[in-house]
């Protein structure tokens, strides 16, 4: 049992929108075994639990119900660490332009 | 079957469509296949003036034209002496949003305000979602944008999941989907649950949008350098980027300009692929989409898609995932520019067509798009090595997207690869005899919409025709 989560918090629900059978028929073998999901924040409307039903209110202002699968979610995307196959290019071509004498 | 069953609403696609776009597109049907596509077009109502007019009280166009000097040298570098194009490029990254789409998305969300809808809703993963966003927060509209954002593993890709964040800053909703073409139906579920204006890509709104972008462009270098340019080239995807551009350059009356579209090749990728989503490394610009819709654009999310791009392209090319990602290095080190991957498909190609040209020719890269977390070669490397996918230096002919990402060691190796033009245009006319309802017969009309679909002629067509018919 998780702490139970307050209305008016910035929540992700999560929602199976189409299961594996019900899917539109041209699709590859590996995608039609797989549900279509859905995600989508919005404000939690009444106390919930992580994992269990709640409903949010979407920036929208539309009322979507679905499993509460995350409080605040975070952005997770970024850079990562530097590609080593890319760092020289820059040099490279620099240097190119530079021994050629053909900087502008 | 309930009332918002997959069958049921995909049953009820030209009600939705028709109340949330408000064009009856039934009205310009002229024969078995063929449609008035001008009329559509300028039953908009709008001049490109007016266009200008609309975009510049949001900040939209009037983007810098920067000419690419030290590129240029390196071309000349590489080429035959003599050769070598100057190469221009249309910073559309300072545009509101930070791309070009803030055009294509400006007149749909000015329709849906005048219309007096209070929402708008569009089906993207990409920059329009932003754009649409972006024009509905600064005409106190409600957004929704539709995504395509992650595949069955939970994982986002670094770019879609970039693109929500900017969304989501712009005050929209966005509903995260996993893999599928189904996005259609929660699309078309979206509109009818909410009544909002269907800002789709594909409508002449979103077209006329961007023929500012032609119009500029073509003004731009002619002052800039006396002459219109030799070349544009536009990376290419549905097609709207290139319909757009071409009509504006008509507009300016750089009538023989030669339009090249430039994608990603993605060969092999299969798009309603739950295991290719995330080893694509592009999200648009890319052949997954390029083919599909230059053979046959009407598979867009309105009747009649406005994006018609084997009417302008005078040639198309595809470029290497790994020859975009060295272009983006090289215009980063060489012009003090780091911008997103779009427009670089396209430098991409510029910079192998411009070796084909004399010095004084002008080649035009008509976008550049914003660049950060996510949106950006380093991420997408990343993400690619965490698929599994090889990543290393060489001959950029051993790419195979999936599979290995191949880096160029040396500009010489950078190439722009042709595809046949008449196989494009062989394959949509198949499309359209495929689209053919039962018991009817191609008519005149249809026969010279053909020809004009496919830029070519009546004798062409027909000699397609009978070359399908004799092979199937």
């Amino acid at each position: 049992m998780t702490e139970p989560v307050k209305p008016g918090t910035w929540v992700e629900i999560y929602h199976v929108i189409l299961d594996a059978g019900e899917r539109a028929p041209q699709l590859p073998e590996d995608t039609r075994h797989l549900p279509l999901e859905m995600r989508m924040k919005g404000w939690l409307v009444e106390t919930a639990s992580l994992n269990e039903a709640a409903e949010v209110k979407t920036p929208s202002g539309r009322l979507m119900r679905g499993t509460l699968v995350a409080i605040n979610p975070a952005y997770t995307h970024g850079f990562g660490g530097p590609i080593p196959e890319l760092t020289p290019i820059g040099s490279e071509v620099r240097a190119l332009l530079r021994n050629k004498g053909l900087f502008t | 079957m309930t009332n918002e069953s997959y069958q049921c609403i995909m049953a009820q696609r030209p009600e939705i469509m028709q109340a949330s776009i408000g064009i009856d597109y039934s009205r310009y049907a002229a024969g078995a296949i063929a449609f008035d596509y001008e009329q559509l077009l300028d039953d908009s109502g709008y001049s490109i003036e007016v266009v200008r007019e609309i975009q510049s009280r949001t900040a939209v166009g009037n983007t810098p034209l920067i000419e690419l000097n030290n590129i240029t040298q390196l071309i000349r570098a590489v080429s035959i002496p003599g050769h070598g194009a100057r190469v221009f490029v249309k910073d559309e990254a300072a545009n509101p949003s930070g791309s070009f789409k803030d055009r294509r998305a400006s007149l749909p969300v000015y329709e849906a305000k005048q219309r007096g809808y209070s929402g708008v809703v569009a089906a993207t993963s990409g920059n329009y979602g932003a754009a649409v966003a972006s024009q509905a927060a600064k005409a106190g509209l409600q957004c929704i944008v539709v995504q395509e954002a992650f595949d069955s593993k939970g994982i986002a890709q670094p770019e879609i999941a970039e693109k929500t964040c900017a969304c989501e800053a712009y005050g929209a909703e966005v509903m995260r989907l996993s893999v599928g073409p189904e996005l259609f139906y929660v699309f078309l579920l979206t509109l009818k649950q909410t009544g909002y204006y269907n800002a789709s890509l594909y409508s002449p709104y979103a077209i006329l949008g961007i023929e500012t972008l032609g119009y500029e462009l073509a003004l731009q270098t002619r002052q800039l350098t006396g002459r219109f340019p030799d070349v544009v080239i536009a990376t290419h995807a549905g097609g709207g980027n290139v319909t757009g551009t071409a009509r504006g350059l008509r507009k300016a009356g750089a009538v023989d300009t030669q339009i090249i579209a430039a994608s990603v090749d993605l060969s092999g990728l299969h798009m309603a692929s739950d295991r290719d989503f995330n080893r694509k490394s592009f999200t648009t610009g890319h052949t997954g989409f390029a083919m599909p819709f230059t053979t046959w654009p009407d598979r867009a999310d309105v009747p009649r898609n406005a994006a018609r791009a084997l009417r302008y392209l005078d040639r198309f090319v595809t470029v290497t995932q790994g020859e975009v990602f060295y272009i983006t290095e090289v215009l980063a080190a060489l012009e003090g520019l780091q911008r997103g991957p779009a427009g670089n498909t396209s430098l991409a190609a510029a910079f192998a067509i411009a070796q084909e040209l004399d010095e004084e020719q002008i080649v035009v890269v008509q976008e550049t798009e914003y660049t950060g977390a996510g949106k950006h070669p380093i991420a997408q490397l990343n993400m690619a090595r965490q698929m599994g996918i090889e990543v290393t230096r060489g001959d950029p002919h051993g790419n195979k997207p999936g599979v290995k990402i191949v880096i160029p060691e040396h500009p010489t190796q950078l190439h722009a690869a042709e595809v046949d033009l008449n196989q494009m245009r062989r394959s949509y006319i198949h499309h359209a005899i495929q689209a053919l309802p039962d018991n009817q017969v191609l008519s005149e009309i249809d026969m010279e919409f053909l020809a004009a679909e496919t830029r070519t002629n009546n004798a062409y067509v027909e000699n397609v025709i009978h070359e399908i018919h004799r092979t199937s």
